[in-house]
């Protein structure tokens, strides 16, 4: 047996024995495990997952084992998502620490900082949140200026920031902050670290059109910033917050291909409007929604082209605005077309016979899909400039 | 399967690319074309696709063909879409022997496979009858007579059609118009007593026709596959011919792509170059992203074919549908954002989308393909 085929059967049989019954039922999407202080588990299978997970370095798999990662090499990392695809485990820690500063950290971190912060992401225990875009500063990031103004030792960070996903429920934020007001607009801005339960730091929340509350507007007053929690060098941050934009546009754009509780929009439209004579009766409809599952394909196997190039070596890696770009515009019409297949049911916005309102809250939600982590606007600039070379 | 090439189909392409670029440029089909050839494909740049082993390509060994597989062949079609290059490849290597593989007897695998790798014979396949396309709906007869059959009808847009020297014909021994039960194939001479082909020439100048059959008498022999049992081998080859004619487009498309951003990047409008505009800026980041899906599922469905997957029939009308999508796109802006001299016969990006449309309808459209993947699907 190959040491590939050996770790496959070592994976099901640990999964077997611990991943908890209820962790492979499928989520309402409202449970996820975010971790952190302050966080309450939903049930104690949801902590003992997360636990388990972490103790062997699952929850981030692919990092190094002295970081508290699991250590994995690709063909184990595959193995094992595999394995969990295949229990239908659900993820065992939602992250932004997995997703976003931690890599950014292993690849521009110093020893120090990735010493401090990489096994608490793992392990769950503290939660982060970005402190990027700004009220005057959406698309034009590098137009940021909330300033950290040198006092030695340490900054004092003072300005707005705003979009903070979950700031109110976060531990520490990764945060963009000028500080060098004389340089160049991408010059002189630097990736911060720092507690949210530092004075001076208030998080409110932003309520949306869909109803809930996913973002905060941040405000800094007088926040002491230590220097030794400065991300890379000083007023260099800006080639880490790119790195960092790429990871969310990727994260973002691999939402579009997914399918409402593992049914296709095709499934759904069927039971839900009937079938005459094995036909859905409106043409129209009908249409939309194969022309959307068509696309869907399409995207996925992009997605998974991309994926098996990078990996052979062939890829050219400047991708992820398109995947973004396509992917939020595909999930946007998923749920116009839901919209559509669920009739006048499907703009309840209360009560328990519609799920307490989800399908409008949530297409809803996704207008902001094309909006966050860079406009569509945005992406088609980054593909015309950096991929065609248009000036 | 990694949705990447390996060594030996990625070599395929560029020699593909290549030879295409030298010996059939775009330049070659307006001289077919200008000259009236006949057969709208020059003989001699035949004779070398067969030299190469292209005919051979799809033709098991056993037969004496190269078994090189889809992927390969695809990569071949995909930069003949880049020349809008015109040959037998498509109805006699890809149609002819694809038919053939699927319905054939050993007897007829061995003699016409044989012929077509050596090039020998070319093949054409007559199934529509009618101005769009509807494999089921067929009504030509095939009536039982003397130990052989008598055939009946017309056929259409049959590419190939005036110039192949056999042709695959689906008609109809048994059922009516709608089922598809009851269809047979059949191989016919193109000169057999009763047999009238009119040439139509389309937009691409490539040579259609359409052929009718008055009591034109076959053997026995002449059955391709099992009497009343054709339309599954018909549906494969067809489900090829798709996946084919998308490879196709998705050279068109790209080759759209290309020459047009070239020429945001050449054509100066009040001072500036017009790729500086931010409308066509977005406009041709949109299309490139649309290309790459093309891409993807073009060699996810060649992919298929050749790994017999369940989901094959499924995947040829995801593909041609999104490629009759992205090509009607691609050749429109092309058009579009070249301007004035886009509309010009002298410049070459005119002849895209006059080659696009043709494919585009070639055994089913965008609305046919949408429609047949949601029936697939069961909806």
């Amino acid at each position: 047996m190959s040491n590939l085929q050996a770790f496959r059967q070592e994976t099901r049989d640990w999964l077997e024995q611990n991943c908890p019954a209820s962790m492979r039922l499928p989520t309402d999407g409202d449970d996820s495990c975010w971790g952190g202080r302050n966080f309450t588990f939903a049930s104690e299978d949801q902590k003992l997952w997360m636990e388990r997970m972490a103790a062997k370095g699952w929850t981030a798999p692919d990092w190094p084992t002295e970081y508290g990662g699991g250590g994995l090499d690709k063909g184990q990392h595959k193995i094992l998502k595999e394995e969990l695809a295949a229990i239908n485990a659900r993820s065992p820690l939602d992250s932004f620490g997995i997703w976003m500063i931690g890599p950014a950290l292993l690849k521009f971190g110093s020893e120090a900082l990735k010493q401090q912060h990489l096994p608490p992401i793992v392990r769950g225990e503290i939660r982060w949140c970005q402190g990027y875009s700004e009220p005057g500063a959406g698309s034009d990031l590098a137009g940021l200026q909330s300033k950290g103004e040198d006092r030695g030792d340490h900054f004092i960070a003072n300005g707005q920031k705003v979009w903070t996903s979950y700031g109110d429920k976060a531990d520490w934020m990764f945060c963009l902050l000028r500080t060098d007001t004389e340089a160049k607009k991408q010059m002189g801005i630097s990736l911060v670290l720092f507690d949210m339960e530092t004075p001076g730091v208030t998080p409110k929340p932003i309520k949306l059109i869909s109803g809930s509350s996913p973002f905060c507007e941040t405000f800094l007053d007088d926040v002491r910033v230590e220097k030794d929690q400065v991300v890379g060098e000083v007023n260099h941050g800006w080639t880490i917050a790119k790195y960092l934009l790429t990871h969310e546009r990727e994260m973002i754009g691999g939402m579009g291909a997914a399918v409402v509780g593992g049914e296709s929009l095709s499934q759904h439209a069927s039971q839900v409007m009937g079938l005459e004579q094995g036909r859905m009766n409106n043409p129209m409809l009908r249409a939309e929604v194969a022309t959307w599952e068509i696309d869907a394909v399409c995207f996925g196997l992009t997605a998974e082209r991309v994926t098996d190039e990078v990996k052979s070596g062939q890829g050219v890696g400047a991708t992820s605005a398109m995947l973004k770009y396509y992917g939020t515009e595909l999930n946007k019409r998923r749920f116009e077309t839901l919209l559509k297949i669920n009739g006048s049911d499907g703009m309840v916005w209360d009560g328990e016979a519609a799920n307490g309102g989800w399908l409008p809250r949530t297409w809803l939600r996704t207008k902001g899909n094309s909006i966050e982590g860079g406009t569509s606007e945005v992406q088609l600039n980054v593909i015309a400039k950096n991929i065609l070379g248009l000036g | 399967m990694a949705l990447v090439l390996n060594e030996e189909q990625q070599m395929l392409k560029e020699s593909a690319q290549g030879f295409l670029a030298e010996f059939a440029p775009v330049d070659e089909l307006r001289k077919q074309r200008d000259a009236g050839s006949e057969t709208g494909y020059g003989d001699k740049l035949w004779a070398q696709m067969v030299n190469m082993g292209w005919a051979a390509i799809l033709i098991p060994e056993a037969y004496g063909g190269l078994d090189f597989g889809n992927v390969g062949m695809g990569q071949i079609v995909e930069q003949s879409g880049r020349t809008l290059t015109a040959s037998p490849l498509f109805a006699t290597a890809v149609l002819g022997v694809t038919a053939i593989n699927l319905a054939g007897s050993e007897a007829q695998k061995a003699e016409l496979l044989g012929a077509i790798a050596a090039g020998e014979i070319t093949t054409a396949l007559a199934v529509d009858e009618k101005i769009h396309h509807a494999p089921a709906q067929i009504s030509m007869t095939a009536v039982k007579q003397n130990g052989g059959y008598v055939l009946s009808g017309g056929k259409r847009f049959v590419a190939d059609g005036s110039t192949a020297d056999k042709l695959i014909v689906a008609a109809r021994t048994g059922g009516e118009a709608g089922d598809t039960n009851g269809i047979s194939l059949f191989v016919v001479d193109r000169s057999a007593p009763g047999i009238a082909v009119e040439r139509t020439t389309m937009t691409d100048t490539r040579n259609y026709a359409n052929i009718s059959f008055t009591n034109v008498e076959v053997t026995e022999a002449a059955l391709l596959g099992a009497e009343g049992e054709g339309f599954k081998a018909l549906s494969g080859t067809l489900d090829a011919g798709n996946v084919y004619l998308a490879a196709e487009m998705l050279g068109i498309c790209q080759e759209s792509f290309d020459r047009t951003l070239q020429y945001l990047k050449e054509r100066k409008q009040f001072g500036v170059l017009i790729g500086s505009f931010q409308s066509l800026q977005h406009r041709t980041a949109d299309w490139w992203s649309q290309v790459e899906l093309c891409k993807s599922v073009v060699l996810k469905a060649l992919q298929a074919m050749d790994d017999g997957d369940a989901m094959a029939p499924v995947l040829a009308s995801v593909a041609k549908a999104k490629l009759c999508q992205v090509t009607e796109l691609s050749t429109n802006e092309a058009i579009q954002m070249h301007g004035g001299i886009g509309m010009t016969d002298e410049y070459e990006i005119g002849f895209f989308i006059k080659r696009a449309r043709p494919a585009q309808m070639m055994f089913g459209d965008n609305s046919y393909h949408t429609d047949r993947f949601a029936l697939l699907g069961g909806y």
